[in-house]
């Protein structure tokens, strides 16, 4: 085994530490995330998660791995990795789903006319993309969605119902939309999968607040809204197939890693700095044993979501390695945001707005946002009953 | 980046198992358990001629010159068949000699390890046992050409067969605890040395050794006067290393084991595998086992880098050590009470995660040292 960075791979690293470093420190005052639920959520980060978009786009690292000759780099899934490690852990934004999800549907299924329209958009950070999948009875089931309706009117499909846990709808220029278009087919061969402009009329975005109030969640109405029959990606009533094709790229989730690991180097200094203050030795002694139960634990999710990495670089398809890092991070990443609630003692639950606020305030958001980190995208027990299903091969029923 | 194995190590993998399976049966694990000798030399002389006692050894003293990811494949399968017994220590101190010995103690040592023929084992702990420099108290004294050792050692592996022991004395107590420490190969029958077993959960043969005015000659010396502790500290973390590669090669047997059963017991008319609770212990048990063994390749390919490592050694060991403790005992549940009998295998297993979760230090020991390391 080699654990090594190719040259070429480090130089890269290089260029994207200089860069990543650099946006750092033109963040706005009192940046602390690099989730991007926070840009949905306020006004400033949303233009400063554009403005980076837009800057990604044109250096062509929002399309690292895609084929040369579709506008991409070319490069595989390594680079992309360690493309998304540092973006994440300098906390820079500016990547949603168009760059991963819709542009793999496109990639995978789409027709050359369809490559020609949809990929130099995303590629370019012109555009903004939302996931239309959940519905209210629609959510780990994703496959029994029935609350939207498509109906094929002419050259166009006329969508009519309702999406549920849109997030960013209300920023996003365009949707990734999964709509029932054969009731009478069997659940998984009546989905078609669009791309879509959100600016059509017909459309009514609500907000769903999170407990804190912020706006990343919305439930979006569908009325009469027509979608040309153009925009169907993989044929029609095969759209459930199209999400799967497009689901195996680029799912380590190191963002994520390094995202938690730069919130928990802050912890870590804040401690160094201030000591376990307030608290008696026995006290203090638990609380950095908690301590390096996560270090511990963060390692050894990271090598495993480099050895995903390392085997979607082979092609091989890895559902019990990809629902394991995601069931195992997206715990940590809760687990983490109690622990530093907890060490930060009477200051943790303090806003970011007050001058008492810790680290501003980042783990009395982390403790609230990521709550939805074992939701969304699969279910940690969803992952659990994949990896049983996929990889164990044991019965389901 | 390449996380694959190679040709060689898969060729390791595939030999160690069939001869395994062939030559080290359950049935023979429990027949070792009560032996006094508690090895099979049959079965050593054949693991000699396999090359596997040489296999950190450079072909100039009699090895096969491999590398440390060789021996972690080799570790997993023999703890996928509950091997005990010298393999270990005797690779272990084989690192030190390594690391430490002079041209005269390798050309001496080496070959005779190699061959099958010299069995050693690590006399390390005492009876406050600690995996740090404060906890070697016993002393050697110069005296002329010899040194003098007096003092007991806990926890011996095997040093009923040993014929020589690794000592960890303290020669200087003046000094700082890292800085007076002093390492001798030991004639395991040396006057004065007296071995009685300690009875152990897992059955492994660990002893005490009470050693009184033992004399050995300042050629056994491993290493320079009062530098022995930085030579243990390289090998605890190798040590380290093979336990839990070892551990996740049980891991792998116990996730193996209880998917088969889970496939298998039906009850209420169902296997119980398809019930969401059973699938969830396995998912667990199989992702936790998945991550160690990654982990531990991460470590492996750093010792074999010549790369530091005392952070992911001690990071490896708390979560292996709390992975194989759990998933055997779970292993236990999901086979139900089956699974707590003499008549089934997993208990094997569940006594072995036991057997090792102290040595080397338990989980606890290495958050505190995690914690340390990270200046919190």
């Amino acid at each position: 085994m080699d654990f090594n960075f190719t040259p070429e791979q480090e130089a890269l690293r290089q260029e994207f530490e200089e860069y990543f470093s650099q946006k750092e420190k033109e963040a706005p005052e009192g940046w602390f995330t690099a989730k991007i639920d926070y840009c949905y959520e306020h006004d400033e980060a949303w233009e400063f998660h554009r403005k980076i978009g837009k800057e990604l786009g044109k250096k062509g690292w929002l399309s690292l791995p895609w084929p040369k000759e579709l506008g991409g780099k070319g490069f595989g899934q390594q680079e992309q990795m360690i493309f998304q490690e540092i973006r994440a852990y300098h906390r820079i934004p500016g990547f949603d789903p168009g760059p991963v999800v819709a542009a793999a549907g496109v990639l995978e299924r789409g027709t050359e006319e369809q490559k020609k329209k949809w990929l130099p958009q995303i590629a370019s950070g012109e555009t903004t993309w939302t996931e239309g999948w959940s519905e209210p009875d629609s959510g780990s089931d994703l496959a029994s969605i029935t609350a939207t309706t498509g109906v094929l009117d002419g050259d166009d499909w006329v969508i009519n119902g309702q999406k549920l846990w849109t997030t960013g709808a209300h920023r996003c220029s365009h949707m990734i939309l999964l709509a029932r278009t054969d009731p009478e087919a069997p659940k998984h061969k009546g989905i078609t999968y669009f791309l879509t402009p959100m600016d059509v009329p017909g459309i009514e975005i609500r907000p769903v607040l999170r407990m804190y109030g912020g706006h990343s969640y919305n439930e979006v109405f569908f009325d009469n809204f027509r979608v040309p029959r153009k925009n169907v990606i993989g044929e029609e009533n095969q759209g459930w197939y199209v999400l799967m094709a497009g689901m195996d790229f680029e799912r380590t989730g190191v963002a994520f890693v390094a995202e938690t690991r730069r919130d928990f180097d802050e912890l870590i200094s804040f401690v160094k700095e201030h000591g376990f203050d307030g608290r008696t030795p026995g006290e203090a002694a638990v609380v950095r044993h908690k301590l390096a139960q996560c270090q511990i634990e963060l390692e050894i999710w990271r090598q495993w979501a480099y050895y995903v990495a390392w085997l979607q670089t082979k092609g091989v398809r890895v559902p019990g390695e990809s629902s394991a890092v995601k069931r195992v991070g997206s715990e940590l990443m809760i687990k983490i945001s109690q622990v530093g609630l907890e060490v930060l003692g009477m200051y943790g639950p303090i806003k970011a707005d007050s001058k008492w606020a810790r680290l501003h305030g980042s783990f009395e958001y982390a403790c609230q946002h990521d709550l939805g980190m074992t939701i969304a995208g699969g279910t940690t027990e969803i992952q659990r009953n994949l990896i049983a299903w996929m990889e164990l091969e044991l019965p389901r029923k | 980046m390449n996380l694959d194995f190679t040709e060689d190590e898969d060729l390791i993998r595939s030999i160690s198992r069939d001869f395994l399976e062939k030559e080290f049966s359950k049935e023979l694990v429990r027949e070792l358990e009560d032996d006094p000798k508690g090895y099979s030399p049959q079965v050593w002389q054949k693991m000699a001629e396999l090359g596997w006692m040489g296999m950190l050894i450079p072909e100039q003293y009699g090895g096969i010159d491999g590398n440390f990811m060789q021996l972690v494949v080799l570790l997993e399968e023999m703890e996928r068949a509950c091997m005990g017994g010298p393999f270990f220590d005797t690779t272990l101190c084989t690192t030190a000699i390594l690391d430490a010995g002079s041209e005269d103690q390798k050309n001496h040592f080496l070959p005779q390890i190699a061959e099958g023929k010299m069995i050693l084992s690590l006399a390390l702990t005492e009876p406050v046992p600690r995996f740090d420099a404060e906890g070697i108290t016993i002393k050697a004294e110069p005296d002329g050409d010899e040194f003098i050792i007096s003092g007991t050692k806990m926890f011996v592996q095997d040093a009923q067969i040993a014929d020589y022991l690794l000592c960890v004395t303290r020669t200087d107590s003046s000094a700082k605890p890292g800085k007076g420490i002093t390492l001798f190969l030991v004639d395991a029958r040396s006057p004065g040395i007296q071995i009685t077993p300690l009875h152990t959960i897992s059955h492994e043969h660990q002893n005490e050794v009470v050693l009184e005015n033992v004399r050995v000659p300042k050629a056994n010396m491993l290493g320079e006067l009062n530098q022995g502790w930085p030579v243990i500290e390289k090998m605890l973390q190798k040590a380290i290393i093979a336990k839990c590669a070892e551990m996740n090669g049980g891991e792998d047997w116990v996730v193996a084991e209880s998917v088969a059963y889970a496939k298998e017991r039906v009850q209420y008319g169902k296997p119980i595998g398809s019930y969401q609770i059973i699938q969830h212990y396995l998912a667990d048990m199989w992702t936790d086992a998945g991550m160690g063994k990654r982990f531990t390749y991460y470590a492996a390919w750093k010792i074999d880098q010549g790369l530091p490592l005392a952070m992911e050694a001690s990071i490896a060991k708390a979560f292996v050590s709390d992975a194989y403790n759990h998933s055997s005992r779970m292993g236990i549940q999901i086979h139900g009470a089956l699974g707590t009998t003499r008549d089934h295998d997993m208990g094997l297993y569940y006594q072995r995660a036991r057997q090792v979760w102290p040595l080397f230090g338990d989980p606890d020991f290495h958050r505190e040292k995690i914690a340390q390391l990270m200046g919190i």
